[in-house]
């Protein structure tokens, strides 16, 4: 199984303080890789930093390495557009641009270039059927995505998140927003996606860890305490923090 | 509490709230006043004129009783679609640049000569413009005179940018950290982030700003009074010497005769010029609750 992100002793600091210390991961291709633990662990800066954009705060430092493919993330020569692109990212609270639901989709592949309608029409739709939101939509593309309800405007940065083709997909406690129903709706979409993608999660629910994810990363306090297969951290942690958390002995 | 005092405190209070509501009703006293005073001193001469003959007759020249105002109509059209169309782009372009790009210390210094250009006298807009632009344009175009249409509009277009800038600003701010990341995150660039989603997304408060500039623009006179030339041509070119509604009346009030039509004919233009600025809000706020509501 390759390695499609591979993260070798990844610290970093917001200012004076350390959120990352020292994290070694391996992110497997065409796996659902899922990142637990407490409110405050890391996690959700470690899935941020995937794609590089904790570097938008100010006063962040790093060190460490991330290769994505073979290649440092951080060598610079590499254009973070180009990274963006490959390694995609949906938030925790969904976010469609105030446009419509067509133009949402389009916004990336535009971005990158694609301007003839007849491709552009073939993305939106492609990328719509990937989110599982097609038959829902389809009827009012140019109506603002703002009109959705929440669990479908999750799906809608779903669907534009696919529309630049990504490699990577990157989704940050993507359902905690959510009701229920569109939270399992969302979970099955992430079942079906692994078949094409790599995706990582982070969530705070160990139910859905179980439910969606092949790997699964345990951190505390800014350390990956226990990594491996979901099945064997939850069925028998090495570590006895691992062993606490996941029976809800704490966070 | 004694009674006594309750009742003193209750009458108090009902005192300080209609004090305020008397206060509250002086700005609506002013504006009713001036709009109906307007329209009393401004229709006879219309009338007596003519509506077609008065707006769009094409030469004003009271020593031969004519009274077209089309010139100044033109130029204060011409004036301030010019001033708007350099000073809204430049604005626009100053806010997402303290919006989003500047480091703190460039922000604080180009913001602090903003407020700063906001507070200078139109007089002294006028004053300089006289003494630098003037001759300025003078000699880059080889003109005769500098004091042209041209000249009121990058007086004007410097004038209106402060409020354009301090309102783009705020609206530029407002718009959620979320959309911005979406868009870094599908790879787009921050530039691409700011011209396709963050602007998008403020635009109500930018044609805020277009109007506020399109407002002032409209209503100057003592800036321009010196820059423009000052003669009732139509608008032929940037090189025209020009007068506009807001000119025409500032240098002429003096020396038309009382009770004279020439007098009534100024107040007329008045009234075109507050109707005019009436309309042009109006129809810029229509464009705003447009946008708003998409």
């Amino acid at each position: 199984m390759e390695a499609v992100l591979r993260t070798q002793a990844l610290s970093l600091w917001y200012g004076s303080v350390q959120a990352l210390k020292g994290v070694s991961l391996d992110v497997l291709e065409n796996r659902v890789t899922a990142l637990i633990g407490p409110s405050g662990c890391g996690k959700s800066t470690f899935l941020k930093t995937l794609d590089r954009m904790t570097q938008l705060i100010p006063g962040v430092r790093v060190e460490g390495e991330i290769v994505y493919r073979g290649r440092s993330i951080f060598d610079p020569a590499v254009d973070v557009t180009t990274l963006r692109r490959q390694v995609g990212m949906v938030f925790q609270k969904p976010n469609p641009f105030p446009m419509s639901i067509y133009d949402n989709v389009a916004y990336g592949p535009r971005t990158h270039g694609i301007r003839r309608h007849g491709e552009l029409d073939a993305i939106v739709e492609k990328s719509l059927r990937q989110a599982a939101i097609w038959d829902e939509v389809k009827d009012r593309l140019k109506r603002s995505a703002l009109s959705l309800s929440g669990g479908q405007q999750q799906r809608i940065c779903i669907a534009r998140a696919l529309a630049v083709e990504p490699d990577v997909l990157l989704m940050d406690e993507a359902t905690s927003a959510l009701d229920p129903i569109s939270t399992s709706k969302i979970e099955e979409l992430i079942a079906q996606l692994r078949e094409r993608y790599t995706i990582v999660i982070v969530t705070h629910n160990m139910q859905q860890a179980v439910r969606v994810s092949d790997q699964c990363a345990f951190f505390l306090q800014g350390e990956l305490v226990e990594a491996g297969d979901t099945q064997g951290v939850f069925s028998a942690p090495k570590d006895p923090r691992t062993q606490n958390y996941i029976t809800g002995r704490f966070g | 509490m004694s009674h006594e005092k309750m009742l003193n405190r209750k009458r108090v209070e009902g005192g300080i709230k209609a004090l305020f509501f008397l206060c509250g009703l002086t700005a609506v006293g002013a504006v009713l006043f001036i709009s109906v005073y307007l329209v009393f001193a401004g229709v006879p001469a219309i009338q007596e004129l003519g509506l077609v003959r008065f707006v769009l007759g094409d030469t004003w020249n009271p020593q031969q009783e004519q009274y077209g105002i089309l010139p100044f109509l033109l130029t204060s059209m011409a004036g301030t679609g010019g001033a708007v169309l350099l000073g809204v782009p430049v604005g626009v372009l100053t806010a997402l640049f303290l919006a989003k790009t500047a480091r703190p210390g460039w922000a604080k210094a180009i913001r602090a000569a903003v407020a700063l250009l906001a507070g200078i006298p139109s007089v002294v807009y006028g004053l300089v413009g006289m003494v630098v632009l003037v001759p300025a344009v003078q000699r880059a175009f080889s003109l005769p005179s500098g004091a042209n249409l041209l000249s009121a509009v990058l007086v004007l277009s410097v004038m209106i940018l402060p409020s354009i800038v301090r309102v783009a600003e705020t609206a530029l701010r407002a718009v959620p950290r979320e959309y911005e990341e979406a868009s870094l995150a599908l790879g787009a660039t921050p530039a691409e982030t700011m011209f396709r989603v963050s602007l998008p997304a403020a635009r109500s408060g930018v044609a805020t700003a277009a109007a506020l500039g399109v407002g002032r623009a409209l209503g100057e006179a003592m800036a321009i009074i010196m820059v423009s030339g000052n003669v009732a041509n139509l608008p032929a070119g940037p090189f025209t010497a020009v007068r506009f509604l807001t000119t025409a009346i500032a240098s002429e009030m003096n020396y038309a005769p009382m009770g004279s039509l020439w007098r009534r004919a100024l107040f007329s233009i008045g009234l075109v010029l507050f109707l005019f600025i009436m309309l042009v809000n109006a129809a810029l706020h229509g464009v705003i609750r447009g946008a708003g509501e998409e």
